[in-house]
């Protein structure tokens, strides 16, 4: 029979069925963190249990350390309490630590791919609702929370109910200034951000096997903002190529076997999906978010439209007006979303040469040390400094504001994360998510700016 | 985990859609706060005055939800970030159960671990408990029973609600999901001595 990508990975994960649609599936590679790692681990000892395969999970700081040139962990005192813990449980357990000062410390969701601890196949969980970003790769990943972490811990294993499919295509050549970023939110826009619940989405279409690995994962990170926990792209030459030499990935002839199966995994052609949709690229603007929720994308050269008055009450916006041309104060280009070196390179690209208003504050965070010094070596933090970003150190950052660092009440961010929920980068915060090119053109022009005016 | 089986209790509605999980506990809530006195921050966007009040217009403020234990929501509830924080954050407030026509995929997860039934029903359905829940200026209860797996409304109406049978179990029996799970190890050694042999570079 024909099956998906996604069928193929979670049947080959099944240890045990539960009866009425639910599965024990086995984990390949538990990503941790220092938001809840330490805590998971702590209880997974203090209830007597093992932890059962160390060797397949992996932890960084992330979420709570500081994102200030010259950190050491997180800026205050209870931060640095879980990175300490983190540090205390990982080196109990035996379970590998990307650390603060170490060469591949960086946002979870950035290193594991980045590393080759992600490949095509494997299941992949985190207690973090971004886990579907490594979907990129072709592999199975889903968020968790935190007593399902300590199961992970103790077991090995996740009870799943298995979700139904749902199928995204995207056909069309990306016109000018747009991005994977602008793709999904507008698919966002178009489904509503409870379009995916209950489904695991496969991106296909030819716009998609376009994009670099970096991209996909932009379009799978998303994903939960569509509500769908899983988001992923079949392998291909171009996974392949991203993976090979990676530190985790497979060598020599484990990489020939690896390879042979991989390539087995994409979906059959005569494969069903339980929901289908279709996004025209080519009919693509830049996107940029007016209200509180991701669903909330429109064209950067639209009106803000006259729907949700609450939303737009707390954005301090009118409907009827064009977004486009809406004062700013802060901008964030980082995050599990838009924190990798083909990010950046699009974000200096629009920078260089040019200076950043002076009442904005605009931030460039990269998504790992391994991020931070390719740019570095390329000079892209140069060209970031010459404009008047500050140039920072990796982590989430004012995605999430777990750290401490905040957009004030009432600022107005635009920012490349992936939610701009009430709250979310601060109290009374805010913002607007689009992509690094269009954050870079507002952050050089002081206002909501459509990027495609500084392309050549 | 305490043992769930019927639920007779005033019910509180909050009727807007796609409530996230920022927004029913900070993050810096979840980093700081005891699990035990997560209750408190639960909504503290929109339950309390910048001055640290009560906001009156909260509806889960009326008075006739003092004492709530069961919470009709709207739709995809429970949305975003996958911190359990959430549930406790409710479960300190004192709530059970939460009833709306979808939840967030892995907030729903989270509510079974933490002793908490999420009930799923048809947007019809959950649109009558809010109107007849949050227009009442009475206490409004409402029976759950699990065993069963019913609701009973206010006015007598029944609905039967979907739940999985495992999950039923759990919560009926207040199962330890990792004491049940550890049970099957000699099933999680047999799968992974056969995926080492099929997927030798996952283990190298």
């Amino acid at each position: 029979m024909a099956e998906t990508l996604f069928d193929k990975i979670w049947d080959a994960h099944v240890v045990a069925d539960l009866g009425g649609g639910v599965d024990l599936l086995h984990v390949d590679r538990h990503l941790l963190h220092d938001l809840g790692g330490g805590k998971a681990l702590s209880e997974t000892r203090e209830r007597g249990l093992r932890v059962r395969n160390p060797e397949l999970s992996f932890a960084t700081a992330d979420h709570v350390v500081s994102s200030a040139p010259g950190r050491t962990g997180g800026v205050h005192d209870w931060a640095q309490v879980l990175v300490e813990s983190l540090r205390l449980e990982t080196r109990r357990a035996g379970v590998r630590l990307f650390d603060v000062g170490g060469d591949a410390q960086g946002i979870v969701h950035v290193i594991a791919p980045e590393l080759g601890i992600t490949q095509p196949g494997t299941l992949v969980v985190c207690g973090d609702s971004h886990t579907c970003t490594n979907g990129a790769l072709g592999a199975l990943g889903f968020g968790i929370g935190a007593s399902e972490i300590v199961h992970v811990l103790a077991t090995q294993t996740i009870e799943q109910r298995r979700p139904k499919t749902m199928r995204a295509r995207f056909e069309g050549a990306q016109p000018k200034g747009v991005y994977a970023k602008d793709m999904i939110l507008a698919l966002i826009g178009k489904v509503g951000m409870a379009g995916g619940v209950g489904h695991a989405v496969e991106y296909g279409g030819g716009a998609v096997r376009a994009l670099g690995i970096e991209a996909r994962m932009t379009l799978c990170n998303l994903s939960i903002e569509l509500g769908a926990k899983i988001g992923m792209v079949a392998p291909d030459e171009t996974t392949y190529a991203y993976l090979e030499g990676r530190r985790f990935a497979p060598k020599g002839p484990l990489w020939d076997a690896a390879l042979a199966w991989w390539k087995s995994l994409p979906s059959d052609p005569a494969a069903k999906f339980d929901r289908e949709v279709e996004i025209d690229v080519a009919r693509l603007a830049p996107q940029i978010t007016w209200g509180t929720s991701p669903e909330d994308a429109i064209a950067i050269d639209a009106q803000i439209p006259a729907a949700k008055p609450e939303a737009l009450e707390y954005m301090g916006l009118a409907a009827g007006r064009p977004i486009a041309g809406t004062r700013i104060d802060r901008v964030f280009i980082g995050s599990c979303t838009n924190s990798r070196l083909s990010d950046l390179r699009i974000a200096a690209d629009v920078a260089r040469g040019r200076k950043v208003a002076p009442h904005v504050r605009a931030w460039v965070v990269p998504g790992s040390m391994a991020v931070k010094h390719a740019a570095e070596a390329e000079g892209l933090h140069e060209v970031f400094r010459d404009a008047g970003f500050e140039w920072r150190e990796p982590g989430c950052s004012l995605c999430v504001g777990a750290n401490g660092e905040l957009v004030e009440p009432e600022a107005r961010c635009v920012s490349t994360s992936n939610r701009n929920f009430v709250g979310r980068q601060g109290p009374r915060a805010r913002t607007h998510l689009a992509s690094p090119a269009t954050a870079a053109a507002c952050a050089l022009a002081g206002e909501i700016a459509d990027v495609r005016e500084l392309l050549a | 985990m305490e043992k769930f089986t019927v639920l007779q209790a005033i019910a509180a509605a909050l009727p807007t859609p796609n409530i996230d999980t920022d927004m029913i506990i900070r993050v810096e809530r979840c980093v700081r706060t005891p699990r035990g006195e997560m209750g408190r921050w639960a909504f503290e966007m929109a339950r309390y005055r910048s001055d640290g009040s009560e906001n009156p217009d909260f509806p889960l403020n009326r008075e006739s939800a003092r004492g709530a234990r069961i919470l009709v929501a709207a739709e995809n509830f429970g949305c975003g970030s996958s911190r359990e924080m959430a549930v406790w954050a409710i479960a300190g407030m004192g709530y059970r159960c939460v009833i709306a026509p979808s939840f967030g995929d892995i907030f729903y997860n989270n509510c079974f671990q933490n002793g908490v039934l999420a009930i799923r029903l048809p947007q019809a359905v959950v649109d009558g408990l809010l109107r007849a829940v949050g227009s009442a200026a009475a206490p409004v209860r409402i029976t759950v029973d699990l065993p069963s797996q019913t609701l009973t409304a206010a006015n007598g109406e029944v609905h039967r609600f979907d739940i999985d049978r495992l999950r039923k179990k759990a919560l009926l029996e207040g199962l330890d999901a990792i004491g049940v799970t550890l049970t099957r190890e000699p099933d999680i050694a047999a799968w992974q001595a056969r995926d080492r042999v099929r997927r030798p570079w996952v283990w190298s």
